[in-house]
């Protein structure tokens, strides 16, 4: 056991420690020395989305696994490989499929004829007018595909166990029971009641392991992991308007008495009324901010620092990087774990505080 | 950071995420809560269940220190009982003896009165017989003599005058 556990220790300390090589290899380094480095691009590549899953670079191509599209054109639904694009991302190679000329430029993809009459400021993704809508199963929606089967393993696989024998869990079970008590015991019954919280916790245990797992996904830094799914602002949009909807609908007469009429005195109510109505809203969209917030700048942090060896293009910084790329990884299992928790937390907070029965006073 | 798709990332979260949970709920939280909620139960039970036969245990240990309790009162008042009822028949005893005794000795003195009685009045006929026979053979000695025979007479009468 104790040689286990030295030998993980250690495989855990070289990955991190070849953490700086692999972004390397990531980055395409060496093939293009003559271009400029640029930590930003390779920043905003790395907590951003993309059509293709980029492996590595080899003898100066890239190795990809390659994701399909899958888009909603004038001419209707159209679906291709991202291969199609040969990994361009400056709006040079055209792609035609479906009668349709396409063309990607940072990741977006616009109508080819359209996207030649674009200016600089009218590209983006909520240009609507000049790309069509975009389903495609990209890296962070593969990621978390992948993240979803994994816990849906793992934890049938724990029910089941409990089907074979009511003694003591043991293994995987024994490993995922405190997790799944720790959130009933701590989580949801503190904050909803030991009435009511039966009813929400397959939601929260469902938001803390999925949360939890992509965080720590995120921080594994090779395929078919590394996506910064939690880091991404749409994804806590989703998870949040999910807890504000669960908040709303669960809220009780004496919850909603409290926003309209607040025990105030009735001068008060035209700033007390929308100061409330504002805080159904401000709940989630902190818990929204919050969590992605966290998760881009741990992502941001580690980037920047194995960076630094490129900006000073020595090798004798890359130790002092690593050593910092080594402490912030650990830091940021923490935070995957923490940021999990209080997300949890706050929505378990919040539908607490929408079903709770009141003393009326 | 770029957008790659915000409607891609939303409407793929959404989907796998209400599958996901539906999935989830219905195969593992449901089964995972349910195991883990029966079994506190059963280990609470259990629990009880120990509690209540340390409590049946304490309440049979007390039944038995409260029997040996009266037992022991009982054997006490027993003994008490027996040391009166052997107090009292000595008494008892000791009383009627004395009663009895008392009866034969107020008997035996009355025998010896009676006794004593007969005794004297054997003894006062014995005397009474030898006076006379005295007596007579003393007045027929006498009254071979005629002064003699008046002499007693006169003191006979003289007797009779003091009586």
């Amino acid at each position: 056991m104790v040689i286990a556990q030295k030998s993980m220790k250690l495989i855990a300390v070289l990955i991190f420690a070849f953490f700086p090589l692999i972004v390397l290899a990531d980055n395409g380094g060496g093939h293009d020395d003559e271009k400029e480095f640029n930590a930003s691009e390779l920043i905003n590549g790395h907590i951003g989305d993309s059509h293709e899953f980029h492996i590595a670079d080899w003898d100066g191509h890239p190795i990809s696994f390659y994701l399909p599209v899958i888009l909603w054109t004038d001419n209707g639904l159209t679906v291709f490989s991202s291969e199609k694009f040969h990994h361009d991302n400056s709006g040079e190679h055209v792609v035609e499929v479906n009668g349709e000329k396409l063309v990607r430029e940072n990741e977006i993809i616009y109508y080819a004829d359209k996207y030649s009459k674009l200016s600089e400021d009218e590209k983006g993704a909520f240009n609507f007018d000049a790309r069509p809508l975009d389903f495609s199963i990209t890296k962070l929606v593969f990621s978390m595909l992948l993240s979803v089967l994994l816990l849906f393993i793992l934890f049938t696989a724990v029910a089941r166990s409990y089907k074979k024998s009511d003694k003591a869990p043991k293994g995987l079970a024994g490993f995922l029971e405190p997790l799944v008590l720790f959130v009933r015991d701590d989580i949801a019954i503190p904050n909803i009641g030991e009435k009511k919280h039966a009813k929400f916790m397959p939601y929260l245990l469902t938001i803390f392991f999925f949360i939890w797992v992509n965080n720590i996904f995120g921080l594994i830094p090779f395929f078919p992991f590394s996506s910064n799914l939690t880091g991404n602002i749409f994804f806590t949009f989703v998870l949040s308007f999910i807890t504000f909807a669960i908040t709303c609908f669960s809220g009780n007469k004496d919850y909603w008495k409290h926003i309209l009429t607040p025990p105030v005195p009735k001068a008060l109510y035209p700033i007390m009324v929308p100061i409330e109505i504002i805080g159904i809203f401000t709940k989630p969209f902190a818990l929204m901010i919050r969590l992605f917030a966290n998760i881009t700048a741990g992502h941001i942090i580690i980037l920047s620092l194995i960076s630094l060896i490129f900006i000073f293009k020595s090798i004798f910084i890359a130790p002092v990087s690593g050593a910092f790329v080594l402490f912030m990884s650990v830091l940021e299992m923490l935070v995957a774990a923490l940021q999990a928790y209080v997300f949890t937390l706050l929505s378990a907070l919040f539908i607490g505080q929408a079903v709770a029965e009141h003393d009326h006073h | 950071m770029n957008f790659t798709a915000p409607e891609s990332l939303i409407f793929w979260t959404t989907l796998i995420f209400i599958v996901f949970f539906f999935l989830l709920k219905k195969f593992a939280w449901k089964p995972i809560l349910g195991a883990v909620k029966s079994r506190e139960e059963s280990i609470n039970n259990a629990l009880e269940s120990a509690e209540n036969a340390k409590k049946e245990m304490q309440n049979l240990q007390a039944d038995n220190d409260k029997l040996l309790k009266e037992a022991r009162a009982e054997r006490e008042a027993m003994l008490k009982e027996a040391r009166e009822i052997k107090e009292k028949m000595i008494s008892d005893s000791k009383e009627l003896a004395q009663a009895e005794g008392d009866k034969i000795i107020i008997k035996a003195q009355e025998a010896i009165e009676s006794e004593k009685k007969a005794a004297l009045a054997d003894i006062k006929n014995q005397v009474g017989n030898l006076s006379v026979e005295i007596a007579e053979k003393v007045i027929k000695e006498q009254l071979s003599d005629k002064d003699k025979q008046l002499k007693l007479v006169e003191s006979l009468l003289g007797d009779i005058k003091l009586n």
